[in-house]
């Protein structure tokens, strides 16, 4: 697997940083993560970026996680690209809401390093690396 | 807890929150900060307990949720989600009261039968300073003292009319 990007949306900063530390400690091979702290900072970040996996909170201010994953249908550089959601709406209600807009996988806050490994290896796994320019 | 263990979400069951809401926040520093709060023997005086952080809960079930603990226990708990030192987790200290607050009323409502979907989160938010009232309509709270790292943190659900 060739070194990833990754793009992580958070209102919180300490989660962005937990959630970049359980990504490292994963074993994956990460060459660069980028942070945004609302869907529309991501939208932005993923103009100027190309990522290889998006990892992404439902519930903050100025645009939410699940407006922002109906929104990368329209993004170039998030073609293809998998979503996992980090969040605490854990009700099947969310999980539903969230992969109809385009999730493809789910992670509820709280959450240790092994539950991300979980998680986000399986979509990695279903989506081979494009090479990057 | 799987859904099929969901407590019930009315007045009468209430009296079965105060374990749930323990349960909540015990799975959150266990997972996040990877360290148990202790049941305290005796009531821990709640002295300088000047940082409170605050979400607010909407729809089915409507109230606040609290986690109130000192600035330095804040930081401690910053330092200990960041896996890093108290003088470089300081500034995080509000973020991170916020985010535990935010992730223990999420986890509590997804143990509560209709809560979980029929109940809105606010943004959390952190109050500074100790000598505060909050004025609510508050029809019942459900309330528990733990210590962390031998201080004290109070939990408190206030449910509102």
């Amino acid at each position: 697997m060739d070194k990833l990007r990754a793009l992580i949306v958070d209102d919180s900063s300490v989660m962005r940083k937990i959630v970049e530390r359980s990504l490292r400690q994963s074993g994956l091979d990460i060459a660069q993560v980028f942070e945004a702290g609302n869907g529309a900072e991501g939208l932005a970040a993923l103009q100027k970026n190309k990522v290889d996996l998006i990892l992404c909170d439902i519930n903050m201010p100025v645009m939410d996680g699940l407006e922002f994953v109906k929104k990368l249908a329209g993004v170039e550089n998030a073609k293809g690209v998998p979503v996992v959601m980090i969040t605490t709406e854990g009700s099947e209600g969310h999980v539903v809401k969230a992969l109809s807009a385009g999730a493809r996988g789910y992670i509820r806050k709280p959450f240790t390093p092994e539950q991300v490994k979980e998680h986000v290896l399986p979509v990695l796994e279903s989506k081979p690396l494009e090479p990057k320019p | 807890m799987t859904s099929s263990h969901l407590a019930p979400h009315s007045a009468r069951g209430r009296e079965h929150w105060l374990p749930i809401l323990q349960q909540a926040i015990q799975e959150v520093f266990e997972l996040m900060l990877a360290c148990s709060l202790e049941v305290p023997t005796e009531a821990p005086p709640e002295l300088g307990l000047d940082t409170t952080s605050i979400v607010g809960l909407a729809g089915e079930l409507c109230g606040i949720l609290t986690v109130r603990c000192s600035a330095r226990t804040a930081a401690r708990m910053a330092a200990r989600m960041l896996g890093t030192d108290l003088e470089r987790a300081g500034p995080e200290k509000w973020d991170a009261i916020g985010e535990i607050c935010n992730m223990v009323a999420g986890n509590f409502k997804n143990k509560i039968a209709g809560l979980g979907d029929g109940c809105m989160l606010s943004a959390p938010a952190v109050i500074t300073g100790a000598d505060y009232r909050l004025h609510a309509q508050v029809d019942d709270e459900v309330r528990t003292v733990l210590l962390f790292e031998g201080e004290p943190v109070v939990l408190s659900l206030e449910i509102h009319r």
